[in-house]
């Protein structure tokens, strides 16, 4: 196996320090270290995160290979700088079965470029109605931790209350993506001003705020784990921190997307910017950033959402909704949070690694950046300024608002298990240091 | 003016008279034996409707034919589109074809924004009604009926006229489009409906909004009635329609309410003993017929002025061909 020594490099808001990783663990720490390696990287300027760990990815397969495929999306997800990503149910067929779970997961092995761990349906079919086989896709070689209807959400409240129930068996977390359908019939966009001047349907902030008021009173009444997928509103924050007040077991995830974009975009009637939950406003944005300032939102996750030309190509009304947004999370995390003094790298090291590890019990990743830990780890430029182009990502899919945008910071190099999936901003050949 | 008309808020007063007077001047066309005008001679107009509409299509065609242009309608049903073609598709197609301008009538709002805004097609969009969005040329027909009832002669806007709009404005294009054109025209605007059928964020559109008609109709100098969409009461925005007719509908005793020189107007289809009985509909105040004839004049005007005689703002190449400006219908009229 590939050794390397990652010269003066700055881990995370400490000073430089020279990096030994051999056999897939950090070996040493310190300055000046006088180690021999196969590969020296000069790091200077770069900071030293644990690898990212993302809690609502959409890799696409299988069924939507033309989208997305497993190999596509974790080579997205190293050159982001994760080395992990669960990976949302919402496949064809839906990953409601031990079968298909595994099918991802092994994909994900073979992949090499980041681990893969499956999110299992909740219910059959993601259709609301029956509870899909939660503790065979926990016992499968999956290991399944997280379940989630995601693309739609668990209304029914009984099958909610038994999905939070049952899954305590095996330390699961139901992830909810919290959407009253009946408030969001024919919604296209945030319901307000620029929704009633558009004529667009509007989905109002309370579909998300009732779900989320209701599940997180369910979860405090079977004692169970909830997370909140995509939180959008500004009260839906208020929600989530009142629960953890109460001391309940609640985690909520916030997407970059919605901690930089706003509704008022929409008025291009561009398709780049309809995703689900929709861009809200300027007042809900800054509310997001506080909160996962604050810690009452845990967790960044991207919900990377891949689509072919063709589905966002075309009027707003017909087009699919999402973005990616596995190459671009660090990049705009570092200019809604970091630039703006509201987390310090060791925040974001928490929001994006430590607690997605926790939430998703992944014990191998979200680790300290300390000597005997997994090297999974992802050398970022923060200095760096560039123009998004698309045409260099490694998702098969175009689907980003930031196009032509400027964002700062870079994915220098990721590490997965002490090998380079990413070097100098480029993916590594599989297999080929290893 | 701008290339496409997809948006009335997209007219600034100067671009909304100027369309208002050349549709006087071309409405005289109409009093003729022959109707019609080489203005457009040569240049291909295709009315694309993926949205059924028999007044608005028919209005277009009327007014693209009486310019001379080559009309080409381009129904979804039946077409490529019903099996399964996109809307990009359909406009490359028509591009290749040489397509001068198209009228785009779609159920889905944005899309002539989206077309307009795309390099799909070179040339004009005119939006005839996109979704719950916007319907321009209907605000400029009823603006075109209201100045000459109200305020007539060329280069006079709306200035100070009261103008109440009742019904369903959540789902009216008509109402949205007409708030910007008749305050770009200096009207003052009020909307009248249940607050179920209020858009949300209203309160900063430049309009007043009231739930009580009664209070309104003696300031109302042109009372505009729209049509409510039976298929929405299942949604629970009204109770029933006997409730709805009660509060918001016109009979003849609010009728009376009405200032003498009040006009009533309704963009059709209307459905009567709703939102307006038949004998208010069939009273010499209602003007819904007139605004039909006048559909066709104000269209005939965007057209003209899209196609054969305007100056974009936008610095954009003049599309109309030196033949077809030599047959300008100034000089016709």
């Amino acid at each position: 196996m590939v050794s390397y020594l990652i010269r003066n490099a700055q881990i995370l808001d400490g000073a430089q320090q020279d990096i030994h990783i051999a056999d897939g663990l950090i070996r040493a720490i310190g300055t000046g270290l006088d180690v021999e390696a196969d590969i020296d990287i000069d790091a200077h300027g770069l900071i030293v995160l644990p690898g990212l760990v993302d809690l609502h990815t959409h890799l696409r397969e299988p069924g939507r290979e033309d989208a997305e495929t497993v190999l596509t999306g974790t080579q997205a997800a190293a050159k982001g700088g994760f080395t992990a990503v669960h990976a949302m149910a919402n496949t064809f067929p839906v990953a409601d079965t031990a079968g298909v779970v595994e099918q991802v997961w092994r994909l994900g092995q073979e992949s090499g470029y980041c681990d893969v761990q499956p999110v299992g349906a909740v219910t059959v079919g993601l259709e609301g109605k029956k509870l899909a086989e939660l503790g065979a896709m926990h016992d499968s070689a999956a290991g399944v931790r997280v379940f989630s209807d995601d693309g739609k959400c668990v209304d029914d409240a009984v099958i909610m209350r038994r999905a939070l129930e049952y899954v305590k068996a095996f330390d699961g977390v139901v992830a909810q993506h919290a959407q009253e359908p009946r408030l969001t019939e024919g919604a296209q966009m945030n319901e307000g001003q620029v929704s009633g001047e558009l004529g667009l349907g509007g989905w109002p902030a309370v579909a998300e705020e009732a779900i989320i008021a209701r599940d997180v009173l369910l979860a405090a009444h079977v004692g169970s784990r909830l997370h909140v997928c995509h939180v959008s509103t500004a009260g839906s924050v208020e929600i989530i921190r009142w629960a953890k007040q109460k001391g309940w077991n609640v985690t909520a995830e916030v997407t970059p997307h919605h901690l930089l974009l706003t509704d008022e975009l929409v008025r291009s009637y561009d398709p780049v910017y309809k995703v689900n939950p929709p861009l809200r406003t300027e007042a809900d944005v800054l509310a997001l950033r506080k909160a996962l300032a604050d810690g009452t939102i845990d967790a960044v996750a991207t919900d990377h959402a891949p689509h072919p030309a063709e589905d966002k190509d075309c009027e707003w009304a017909v087009a699919a909704m999402g973005m990616v947004g596995l190459e671009t999370a660090l990049s705009v995390v570092q200019q809604t949070m970091v630039d703006t003094g509201l987390l310090k790298w060791e925040g974001v090291a928490d929001r994006m690694s430590h607690r997605p590890a926790r939430i998703g019990r992944l014990s191998g990743h979200g680790r300290p950046v300390s000597v005997g830990e997994p090297a999974n780890l992802v050398l970022f430029d923060p200095a760096y300024r560039g123009t998004v182009n698309p045409d260099s990502f490694a998702t098969r899919s175009r689907n980003t608002p930031y196009r032509g945008l400027d964002l700062p910071g870079r994915v220098h190099a990721t590490f997965l298990r002490g090998v380079a999936t990413v070097l100098a901003g480029e993916l590594v050949e599989r297999g080929g240091l290893a | 003016m701008k290339r496409h008309l997809v948006s009335a808020a997209d007219l600034t007063r100067d671009d909304a008279l100027l369309i208002l007077d050349t549709a006087e001047e071309l409405a005289q066309l109409s009093g003729r034996a022959v109707k019609k005008l080489p203005t457009l001679r040569g240049r291909t107009v295709v009315n694309l409707f993926f949205e059924d509409s028999t007044r608005t299509k028919t209005s277009f065609e009327v007014a693209e034919k009486r310019l001379s242009a080559d009309v080409i309608n381009f129904s979804a049903k039946g077409s490529s589109v019903s099996k399964g073609e996109s809307l990009k598709d359909t406009a490359l197609t028509l591009q290749a074809m040489g397509a001068d301008a198209v009228v785009i009538r779609h159920h889905a709002s944005g899309a002539p924004a989206r077309l307009a805004q795309s390099d799909w097609l070179h040339g004009s969009v005119i939006n005839a009604g996109d979704g719950t969005h916007e319907h321009p040329t209907q605000a400029l027909l009823d603006a075109f009926t209201m100045r000459r009832h109200l305020n007539a002669g060329a280069g006079k806007d709306l200035a100070g006229r009261r103008i109440t709009i009742v019904g369903d404005i959540l789902h009216s294009r008509v109402a949205r489009s007409n708030v910007h054109l008749l305050t770009t025209l200096g009207a003052q605007v009020t909307f009248v409906a249940p607050p179920t059928l209020v858009p949300i964020g209203i309160e900063n559109w430049p309009c007043e909004v009231s739930y009580d008609l009664e209070s309104v109709l003696p300031k109302t100098d042109a009372l505009m009635m729209l049509r409510v969409q039976r298929e929405r009461m299942n949604a629970a925005f009204f109770p029933t329609e006997r409730e709805y007719s009660r509060r918001y509908g016109l009979d003849g005793a609010r009728l009376a309410q009405l200032p003498e020189h009040a006009i009533v107007m309704h963009p059709g289809p209307m459905v009567r003993g709703m939102e307006i009985t038949a004998e208010v509909a069939d009273s010499p105040r209602c003007t819904v017929v007139e605004q039909v004839a006048n559909g066709v004049s104000v269209r005939m005007a965007v057209l003209y002025l899209l196609l054969g005689g305007a100056v974009f703002a936008d610095g954009a190449t003049e599309p109309a061909r030196p033949e077809a400006r030599t047959d300008s219908s100034e000089a016709a009229l």
